[in-house]
């Protein structure tokens, strides 16, 4: 590493964490993807929508207040003021890194955008599109920006030891056990329980969890924060973690129904990749694939099970994110590996308390999340309706909300105005 | 012996099937189509480009029964595809003339009648 004389910035890590922000800014378009073909053909925009909304939303809420109450010091629960509005956030590094603080400040935003629109998922088909804009303003930073400041912006789980590579208390459990929260302010669909909700385009839930793993890359992989040791574990981890989920999973599609399902691979891969989220720059190579291995059983569970509940979580937000991201951050505190990570042993490697500090961060980070959605969630309602009416549902929430339909035909559509300088509008067809 | 041809909206079909099913009528088609029916026009918006959507997406029923079974299809097709606002369909009674079922050769009344399995 070359040191510039007058800061302490790398040229290599720089390099790396700008592609690295850009890979994880694929996740959210991603996730629209994969959450678009897991629901009805009417819903599939306003689907869509509630992702790539995140990429506004967040952003702007990540640069008002958000990376500072995360990043700037504070407390032990909430940072403080010192970068609100990107005061500060210039070419100089970010404390702890080799990194100009801007382009750190861009990959933890790129975080904070994927997260909120991972919530989402409890809330599609049924919440109106402008209070979910409101309710995911405020959950960026009331939510995202507190429990990232406990992990890694020096909050007490932080400070006390805790380990949490790249996010498994903020994004992974944090938006898991706010969804299940949401699912429950919300309420159920319409049609939930009385008719079958099926995913309308596979190919679409194929696609988005490939992108999602290919994202993942830069997710894992740019939270060492340069190219270091623990970039380079946590990015190969990265590749063997979920690919041992997904056989596992193959093999309990076989035991369950006795066919492998498309859908149940890609949910598989993306929970591989939040099983190794928390654990990827801590954990050897092998102990990451029987992490993805046993780490496919709890969520599986949760998938089969929650269904048969009246809570409708509607794309399992809670099993794929919430239940395998405390798999994974109690699976640090028990085969993390000093020769591996040069920071602190597990129990198997004889240090008892990392396993109660990854178990207080398991019960603290849900806690917080179910909690503080519940009161976001309910102080919307209070001002912006949440839920679409039937009728609008049975409509779709496509026409409804945005007007415009993904699988629109054309028949029967007559011009009434257009850019174009067209003095009369000509009718195409006329009933 | 009656052909009962229902158009309502594709929102209400899983209401009109449910309906039919506890009127017991177990035989019918059902297709997707488009028509207009003196409803409000749907306004859609493409970048700069406002259309109004003249023709509808529909979903129509066809229920060949005999003549006693004609009023309870009625019934139960108005009961599953009412919602009180406009553009809810329409329904169409047409006299059959003849109807087989294939797999036996039964014509009319006993073609039309549902197996008693």
């Amino acid at each position: 590493m070359i040191a510039v004389a007058t800061s302490s910035i790398s040229g290599a890590d720089t390099a790396w964490m700008l592609a690295a922000t850009a890979l994880v800014m694929l996740m959210t378009p991603a996730l629209g993807l994969f959450y678009a073909g897991l629901v009805r053909g009417k819903n599939t925009l306003n689907t869509f929508m509630m992702s790539f909304a995140a990429l506004a939303v967040a952003t702007v809420t990540w640069a008002l207040v958000g990376y500072s109450l995360a990043f700037s010091s504070g407390n032990g629960f909430i940072g403080g003021f010192g970068n609100a509005l990107l005061k500060g956030v210039d070419f100089a590094a970010r404390p702890g890194t080799h990194v100009p603080q801007l382009v750190f400040f861009a990959f933890q935003a790129t975080f904070c955008i994927v997260t909120t629109a991972l919530v989402s998922g409890a809330v599609v088909e049924r919440m109106r599109f402008s209070s979910f804009l409101v309710f995911s303003a405020l959950w960026s930073v009331f939510v995202y920006a507190v429990l990232a400041h406990w992990a890694f912006g020096g909050g007490w789980l932080q400070a006390h030891g805790t380990l949490d590579f790249a996010g498994g208390v903020p994004v992974e459990m944090g938006s898991g056990f706010s969804a299940l929260a949401a699912a429950l302010v919300v309420g159920a669909r319409k049609d939930y329980g009385r008719q079958a909700l099926l995913p309308h385009n596979t190919i679409y839930v194929l696609l988005g969890a490939g992108l999602l793993w290919f994202g993942w890359f830069g997710f894992n992989g740019g939270s060492g924060f340069g190219v270091n040791h623990a970039g380079e574990l946590a990015f190969t981890n990265t590749l063997l973690c979920p690919a041992c989920t997904l056989l596992v999973w193959f093999g309990l599609d076989l035991i369950r129904g006795r066919q492998i399902t498309a859908i149940g691979a890609a949910t598989a891969a993306i929970v591989g990749c939040v099983l190794i989220t928390p654990a990827a720059g801590y954990v050897s190579p092998g102990w990451a694939m029987v992490l993805g291995a046993l780490g496919a059983l709890p969520s599986y569970a949760v998938i089969v099970l929650r269904p048969r509940t009246r809570v409708d979580e509607t794309l399992d937000v809670l099993a794929a994110h919430g239940t395998a991201g405390l798999t994974g951050i109690l699976f640090v505190g028990f085969v993390a590996e000093r020769s591996w990570n040069g920071v602190s042993d597990g129990l198997l490697y004889g240090d008892a308390h990392q396993l109660g500090w990854q178990a207080l961060a398991g019960l603290a980070g849900p806690a917080y999340a179910f909690l503080a959605t519940l009161v976001l969630l309910r102080l919307t309602g209070l001002a912006f309706p949440l839920r679409a009416s039937d009728h609008e549902q049975s409509l779709g929430m496509d026409v409804t909300q945005h007007g415009e339909e993904a699988y629109a035909s054309g028949e029967g559509a007559i011009l009434v105005s257009t850019e174009a300088a067209v003095e009369v509008p000509v009718a195409v067809a006329q009933p | 012996m009656k052909l009962v041809t229902a158009i309502v909206r594709p929102e209400k079909v899983n209401d009109v099937l449910e309906a039919l099913y506890r009127a017991e009528v177990r035989g019918f088609s059902l297709s997707r189509v488009q028509g207009h029916g003196g409803e409000l026009d749907r306004v859609e918006t493409y970048r700069g480009t406002t259309v109004k959507m003249g023709l509808s997406e529909k979903v129509r029923f066809e229920v060949a029964v005999s003549d006693d079974f004609v009023d309870r299809t009625i019934d139960a097709l108005c009961a599953g595809g009412r919602t009180g606002e406009v553009g809810d369909g329409k329904i169409f009674v047409t006299p059959l003339e003849r109807a087989v079922r294939i797999r036996t050769g039964e014509t009319d009344e006993g073609a039309v009648t549902p197996l008693q399995a």
